[in-house]
């Protein structure tokens, strides 16, 4: 039951995006889909971050966290130079593997970096182990105890990537190349890709929507709203708890993490703003925007908010009017902005149901 | 099928649980009646593995389960009910029951995510079990309604069909009469038999003295923690020190 009704919107939203394109192609103002582009990226962070906290009923204020962790180690291992340590047999073997990228600096030095893709698994591997790891511990905690824990590991990310060398301190990576997905295919800045990549993150965010719509209709997403509900109940009737917040938890960091490796390349850099905690809030606040337990909620307020912000419609109040959000909605609109007057319209509608 | 011997539970000083043994015959229906306060709910919690013991063994179907998790106990075929309902919200009645096939389904997290066709077949499966037991039941009727907008008496149903949704060979019920009117209580009694007689073991922790002396094969009385006796509902209703412990001391009634 229900597949159609699951998978219509998702053609209708594909139907949008391609029209957004050829009307936007037609009026020359395709520089709208450079900041669709990156909101579609952060959409992806704000729809696994939905799924923790609006189905599994756990937040995290450490989701830029997990970006950071994609981004920066896609950005350092595909931009740093590692002629130095060519002649190790680990660089050999990868070199024979066709895994490095010989390329000359604009100064006609050699350089030898990590292929996109390497980078990108390498960095999606170490932020899903990061989340494990974490999570067993953490994911122990509830409410106020989790957020504070999670917002904790979130501040250890920052202060890491603003102190090492390798990740470019304060200043962050910059002159990251493409990410060559395959021939004729890349993720890149260019202007002349700008349709292109327009399409790859919204494909990558649509796919991302229809794995977890189709999470959230299954068993194992009965079960975390199981978990949300009453975590005694679903321990009784046989579900490992622990065990499925910490897969939630985990695959909710790999969304994260992969737009923040994608997005990166996209950028052609990384600096340390992305992994500050008003980042975490922001997604969060976005999260409480669209209704929690809301996926097409929280994706259309990721879209709308992130596309203002990215146009710089908040000028230099950004945080703050993302801070505001936050408390607004809280005070004013618990379930989420979009209940707000659609309940005003539906209450006469409602079928009568139950007693 | 379950037994317990010389179980005990404190919390800091208080002696909780004192001593308990007893045993559950496969095919019975058991009850557990005493007091407000004799330790009833605390020996339900240790049975179903939401609290530790202090000490003395709980086995079922032959296995030591003390030190489980609740979820491992469920998933060897003990299943429960809770005196505060406990049901999830934002899920239909259908949903609720659904859930309880948990441990009856494999599809895992991967598996969802793609919605392979095993996936779907198996979802169409779980629907259909829960349905049926909606209608056992008798709410089918509210199968899309959600459950926690439900009336008292449907609300403890919906609980019922998500337990019997696991398949259990063992049926906890705490207080499953508990804010139920003569009329419905009567009802459960009739379906609390009507589980039994398919072969499902229950034990319950019930107040509603008319119910447990109907339907019960055996019953246990506790005591601030002990068990005081443990007989035939004939026989425990003219047991003296039961009697002592419901209606007072001998000598006061005697005065």
């Amino acid at each position: 039951m229900g597949l159609r009704r699951r998978y219509l919107p998702l053609a209708g939203l594909l139907a949008a995006v391609i029209g957004v394109q050829l009307a936007a192609s037609a009026t020359n103002s395709t520089f709208y889909l450079t900041q669709l582009t990156m909101a579609a990226y952060y959409c992806l962070v704000i729809i696994g971050l939905c799924l923790l906290m609006g189905y599994a009923g756990q937040i995290s204020l450490g989701h830029a966290g997990f970006f950071a962790i994609g981004g920066y180690l896609s950005a350092a291992l595909t931009s740093h130079n590692f002629t130095a340590v060519s002649d190790t047999l680990l660089m050999r073997t990868l070199d024979r593997a066709g895994l490095l990228l010989h390329h000359q600096s604009l100064y006609g030095d050699s350089l030898l970096s990590l292929q996109p893709w390497l980078a990108f698994f390498i960095a999606i591997g170490v932020a899903v182990l990061i989340a494990f790891v974490l999570g067993i511990p953490v994911l122990k905690l509830k409410g106020h105890y989790l957020a504070m824990a999670t917002l904790g590991f979130g501040i250890i990310i920052y202060r890491i990537v603003l102190a090492a060398e390798f990740f470019g301190e304060a200043d962050g990576i910059s002159e990251v190349p493409p990410f060559q997905l395959m021939p004729g295919l890349a993720v890149s800045g260019d202007f002349s890709a700008r349709v292109q990549n327009y399409y790859i993150a919204w494909a990558l965010l649509l796919f991302g929507l229809l794995l977890l719509l189709n999470l959230i209709n299954s068993r194992m997403g009965r079960a975390l709203r199981a978990i949300h509900g009453s975590e005694e109940a679903a321990e009784a009737i046989g579900i490992n708890t622990a065990r499925a917040k910490l897969y939630t938890f985990v695959i909710s960091a790999a969304f994260a993490a992969v737009a923040g490796s994608l997005l990166t390349h996209f950028n052609g850099g990384i600096g340390p703003s992305e992994a500050s905690v008003m980042k975490s809030v922001r997604y969060v606040a976005i999260v409480a925007v669209g209704g929690m337990a809301n996926l097409w909620g929280a994706m259309a307020m990721g879209i709308i908010l992130n596309f203002m912000s990215l146009r710089g419609m908040f000028g230099s109040y950004d945080d703050a009017v993302f801070g505001g959000v936050l408390l607004l909605i809280m005070l004013f609109a618990p379930q989420g902005i979009l209940s707000l007057r659609l309940k005003n319209i539906l209450w006469a509608k409602r079928p009568m149901t139950g007693k | 099928m379950l037994e317990l011997y010389s179980v005990h539970k404190y919390f800091g000083g208080l002696h909780a649980v004192d001593g308990v043994s007893f045993r559950v015959a496969p095919g019975s229906i058991k009850a557990l009646i005493g007091p407000n306060g004799a330790g009833k709910t605390t020996l339900f919690n240790l049975i179903a593995g939401v609290l530790p013991v202090s000490s003395g063994n709980i086995t079922f179907k032959g296995r030591q389960i003390q030190g489980f998790k609740p979820h491992r106990i469920a998933a060897l075929g003990m299943s429960r009910t809770f005196q505060n309902i406990k049901l999830c919200h934002g899920m239909t009645a259908l949903e609720n029951v659904m859930l309880g096939r948990h441990i009856r389904s494999s599809a895992g997290l991967l598996a969802a995510m793609l919605n392979l066709p095993r996936t779907w077949r198996e979802e169409r499966d779980i629907r259909h079990r829960a349905m049926e037991l909606l209608e056992l039941l008798g709410i089918a009727e509210f199968a899309e309604v959600e459950a926690t907008s439900l009336a008292f008496g449907q609300q403890r149903a919906v609980e019922m069909a998500r337990a019997l949704a696991t398949e259990p060979e063992l049926l906890l019920l705490d207080e499953p009469a508990s804010g139920l009117n003569i009329y419905e209580t009567a009802e459960v009694a009739r379906l609390i038999t009507r589980i039994r007689d398919m072969g499902i073991t229950v034990l319950l922790v019930e107040h509603d003295m008319s119910l447990v002396m109907d339907i019960s094969d055996e019953i246990v009385v506790l005591s601030f923690g002990a068990k005081i006796a443990e007989d035939r509902p004939e026989a425990i209703q003219k047991n003296p020190e039961v009697i002592r412990t419901y209606l007072g001391e001998t000598e006061e009634a005697s005065a």
